[in-house]
């Protein structure tokens, strides 16, 4: 029946239309300056109310065009988080963008484009539709990467991110085209069925192997991690900012959707994939960020981390994996919201400073927004009583239960050494060198996020805000 | 009243907010305030403290004033004290207004400094109640915060070195234990320590990769839980982070770290390693006694050379932990009572003598050995004030030092009779350490110019060191008023640990059991 598929997809359906009508209203508007802060707003303000009207719509699993499209408890609590976060960005990048005269109505527009994109790969039942979300979402994102023109290293950063992105779609076509054939389906639940009567193949497992490469990619878990941090610091910090939150819940969620629903029956076989990615992750976030004075690099290296404990939910293959993944990506995204809405705002002289080194004694300067930070950044380092610190707890616990324990162990050596950069910056701030103060204003709304987040990280301590139940919830109908 | 712990676990807390949020401004008035307002959420703190010690009831072995409520999935938010922990709050809360005054004469970002310790007071107190694994871990390792801040901003010249010492070098620790107890909580299926006590872990043989590890998942956890508790306390080995940290803390920060942070690591052994992992201590028992006496030898020898104050004291501080650890693996009745209570007479003592150090460091800015001699002529009181604690230190009967050193001797004795030989020439080494560096701060002509307008201590040092002077000589001459309190829940502990040894080890150790 069109009319129930078509009420299944109606947000994505919206959000689509919503964007081009942006599109159109910035194309044939005249005063396009103004028209873009307000489309920028307007974009925002959808994502939000998007994200509530999924949050609270009806319980229940709903599936359109014969199990293309699922609109699970999952992809609802993943929706969520990704709209609320993209939303946040968009609010926090306004300013930035003003100030280096990069506020065109293409960004939202884009974003917009690339959140339907997102929303279509969570959703995902069937091989095709998670590519064309995956697509979707990437074009968008090749575009905004580079979204300085005149900027060597922003066209750098896009192109870099283009041509990598584009072998990392090679490999996952590749990989659902074996799959395809092996199966003779790409609906998930076929898969999963073909999976559960015949076990997997030799020919399935090299499908599924480099499916796990192109998704891996796009949650950029090392050894596919490459394009990361020149990406992240080549980008405007608006775009890096955006990169770290939205899409990197949309591709761990879509990874979990595509190894929970198709192939969980076979735990077993890609486990130790998931596990080696987990740990490679893990130990070259913390390790190579400790040579990294950028900012931004180091946010990079330390999402590369995070996506590692992010994966070692994933690779415990069990309800609780997956109930702690989502745990550990809405804590993540709110982490990054906090610490981006202060990046954004590390200028000095109305040029952008990455240095962090910048930060000497900023204690002494600004001490309400040092101590924010300094909050954040224990939670990064998942020290408690920081939120953080349980997000890890989560995923720990998941991957002992599992009865990887060696994993558990390598993740919180890991913890220790990536601790350390996350301390350099707290040094750095609290007890450094005295660095010549920054000299950017702090707009009223950043001040919101960067405080909001970081109250989170400790409030958060009582009862994590019900989070573990909502996403107990989710993860219970992946599994079903 | 039925949150007393958590009263006295958040009242410092409740301070540092209001620090944090009420008190603006730099000037004389506001540091002021800041000062007075630490010191009065202290003693209000040591004063609701003292309710706990009334109404606790030193026959019953069980945890008292129990409180229980739901926390994250599975998790409880559940506190408690006995005989065992009891102490260490009393001593947490008895420290602390003393440690902040001894601040009085900090200049430098004096609000941040009150809200670090006080943050502080509150985390260590949790720690001593917690009866949930998790939630003791998050106030274990929630302390490294403040701690790493203080050393940090407040430190000396290599301060930067060592708080990421200190950090990094717990951290490593600490995570370790903490899969351990995630571990812990899968099989018993919670994390409530009372229901903890009560389970039995697996200790049938296991083999990884080839080895074989007698004592199985218990001696794994017995592991992960001793690489935390050996780095916090700390054992040679893994001590080298200690003498770096409280050479760089100020002196409040030392105090804190030797009197009450060092406990944790005691504390711990006492409350997760023995009772829970019994099969595993009765296995491990030879290799910490190895390990202690190796720090009692070897860390005093190492005091001896040393030519900075605090980095002596710190060395030493080492070496009684050796005692500590002595004790507790001696496994009876003498060596833990005598574990805890040095524990208990060693933040007294250590704690004063970190303060003695501050004494002459406010006034001379430095901490060298050579920099100092004859202070006696223009600094009688302090003389008298340092030959005391001097005392105490090596264990001179009637000061609490002796008893605790005692005990755990008398207990290692009852264990191994060549572990108490090698620890009782620590004795002797501590007297050597001890009094050749009284004798070279004190004692001899006064013939540096420097020190010739040297004064005497102050009123409020005099007042500082006061209760500690009382207690350390009142528990030197009736030990019974700790040793009453620890007792019942010392022998509750030591039954259930030789009654789970004694079921499962056919040997030696079940003629230890039987008597």
């Amino acid at each position: 029946m069109l009319s129930t598929d078509i009420s299944v997809i109606l947000p994505e359906l919206l959000l689509a239309v919503y964007a081009m009508a942006a599109l159109m209203w910035g194309v044939y508007s005249k005063n396009t300056e103004a028209v873009s802060g307000m489309i920028l707003w307007m974009t925002a303000i959808v994502f939000a109310v998007f994200g509530a009207w999924i949050g609270f719509s009806p319980e229940g699993t709903s599936t359109a065009f014969n199990g293309a499209f699922i609109n699970d408890g999952f992809a609802r609590f993943s929706k969520v988080t990704l709209l609320w976060g993209g939303a946040a960005m968009l609010v926090l990048s306004r300013e930035y963008l003003a100030r280096n005269n990069l506020l065109k109505f293409e960004f939202p527009v884009l974003l917009s484009l690339s959140a339907v994109g997102m929303m279509m790969m969570v959703s995902a039942g069937d091989l095709m539709a998670m590519y064309m979300g995956l697509e979707l979402q990437s074009l968008a994102l090749y575009v905004i990467a580079a979204f300085r023109r005149d900027s060597l290293r922003s066209t750098e950063a896009g192109l870099k991110y283009f041509v990598l992105g584009a072998i990392s779609s090679g490999l996952l076509l590749y990989g659902a085209s074996l799959v395809y054939g092996y199966t003779g389906t790409t609906v998930f639940s076929g898969i999963s069925s073909v999976v559960g009567e015949e076990g997997i193949g030799l020919g399935l497992l090299i499908g599924l192997v480099f499916l796990c490469t192109g998704m891996a990619f796009k949650v950029s878990a090392v050894p596919f991690h490459m394009w990361t941090p020149d990406v992240y610091e080549g980008s405007p910090t608006p775009v890096t900012g955006f990169f770290a939150t939205a899409p990197k819940v949309a591709a761990a969620a879509m990874f979990a959707r595509v190894l929970f629903d198709a192939f969980g029956g076979a735990v077993a076989e890609w486990q130790q994939i998931l596990a080696f990615l987990s740990v490679a992750s893990m130990f070259l976030g913390s390790i190579a960020a400790i040579g990294q004075t950028n900012i931004k690099r180091l946010m990079a290296y330390s999402s590369i981390g995070h996506m590692g404990f992010a994966l070692m939910g994933l690779a415990a293959g069990t309800e609780q994996g997956a109930q702690a993944l989502l745990i550990y990506m809405a804590i993540y995204v709110t982490m990054n919201v906090g610490v981006f809405a202060f990046i954004l705002n590390m200028e000095r002289d109305g040029r952008p400073v990455t240095d962090i080194y910048a930060l000497g004694m900023y204690s002494t300067v600004q001490p309400g927004r040092a101590l924010a930070l300094a909050a954040l950044m224990f939670s990064l380092a998942g020290i408690p009583p920081m939120v953080g610190f349980f997000g890890k707890f989560y995923v720990l616990t998941a991957a002992v239960n599992a009865g990887l324990v060696w994993l558990a162990v390598a993740g919180v050596v890991a913890s220790v050494i990536g601790a350390f950069y996350y301390l350099r910056i707290i040094f750095v701030m609290y007890f450094g060198e005295k660095a010549d103060p920054m000299t950017g204003t702090m707009p009223v709304l950043h001040w919101v996020f960067l405080g909001g987040a970081s109250a989170a990280m400790i409030l958060g301590t009582i009862n994590l805000f019900g989070i573990p139940t909502l996403a107990g919830l989710a993860a219970a109908t992946l599994l079903r | 009243m039925d949150n007393l712990l958590s009263l006295v676990t958040f009242l410092p807390l409740i301070g540092a907010a209001v620090l944090m949020f009420f008190l603006r401004g730099e000037d004389e008035m506001a540091v002021r305030n800041a000062k007075l307002l630490a010191l009065i959420t202290t003693v209000a703190t040591l004063f609701a403290s003292l309710f706990i010690l009334a109404g606790f009831d030193s026959e019953n072995p069980g945890f008292q004033m129990v409180e229980e409520g739901a926390w994250l999935g599975g998790l409880t938010y559940k506190m408690g004290v006995d005989g065992i922990s009891v102490l260490f709050v009393m001593l947490t809360t008895f420290l602390m207004p003393i440690v902040i005054g001894a601040s009085w004469k900090v200049e430098h970002r004096v609000k941040e400094y009150m809200i670090a310790f006080l943050v502080l007071e509150t985390l260590m107190i949790g720690v001593f109640c917690a009866l949930d694994l998790v939630l003791f871990y998050v106030f274990f390792e929630a302390g490294l915060i403040p701690m790493f801040l203080i050393v940090g901003i407040w430190g000396g010249k290599d301060r930067i070195y060592a708080s990421f010492k200190f950090f990094l070098y717990t951290l490593l620790g600490s995570v370790l234990m903490l899969v351990a107890m995630i571990a812990m909580w899968y099989d018993a299926g919670t994390t409530d320590i009372v229901r903890l006590l009560n389970h039995e872990f697996s200790s049938s043989t296991l083999s990884i990769m080839g080895w074989q590890i007698a004592g199985g998942a218990q001696t794994l956890m017995w592991l992960a839980f001793f690489a935390s508790f050996a780095v916090k306390m700390p054992m040679w080995p893994v001590h080298t982070w200690l003498p770096d940290a409280h050479v760089q803390a100020p002196t409040a920060g030392s105090v804190v770290l030797a009197a009450i942070l060092l406990k944790m690591g005691g504390y711990g052994f006492l409350r997760f390693s023995v009772p829970m992992f019994p099969i595993a201590t009765d296995l491990m028992q030879n290799f910490v006694f190895f390990l202690s006496v190796a720090a009692i030898m070897l860390t005093s020898l190492i005091a001896l050379v040393q030519e900075d104050m605090k980095k002596l004291i710190a060395y030493s501080s080492v070496a009684h932990m050796g005692f500590v650890t002595m004790g507790i693996f001696a496994l009876n009745q003498q060596g833990l009572d005598g574990a805890i209570f040095q524990m208990i007479s060693h933040g007294f003592i250590s704690g004063a003598l970190f303060l003695a150090v501050g004494v002459v460091y406010d006034r001379m800015h430095t901490r060298d050995i050579t920099a100092y001699g004859g202070l006696v002529v223009r600094m009688p009181v302090y003389a008298l004030i340092f030959m005391l604690f001097t005392m105490g230190n090596v264990g001179l009967p009637g000061t609490s030092g002796f008893v605790g050193e005692f005990l755990t001797l008398t207990g290692a004795f009852k264990a191994n009779t060549w572990v108490a030989f090698g620890a009782t020439t620590g004795v002797i080494f501590s007297a050597t350490y001890a009094l050749w560096l009284y004798r070279r701060v004190v004692f001899g002509d006064l013939i540096k110019e420097s020190l010739k307008t040297i004064t005497d201590m102050d009123g409020r040092e005099k007042l500082l060191f006061a209760p500690l002077v009382f207690f350390t000589i009142l528990l030197g001459i009736y030990p019974s008023l700790v040793l009453d309190m620890i007792g019942p829940s010392v022998s509750a502990l030591l039954e259930n640990y030789n009654a789970a040894v004694g079921t499962v080890v056919e040997t030696a150790t079940n003629a230890t059991a039987a008597h």
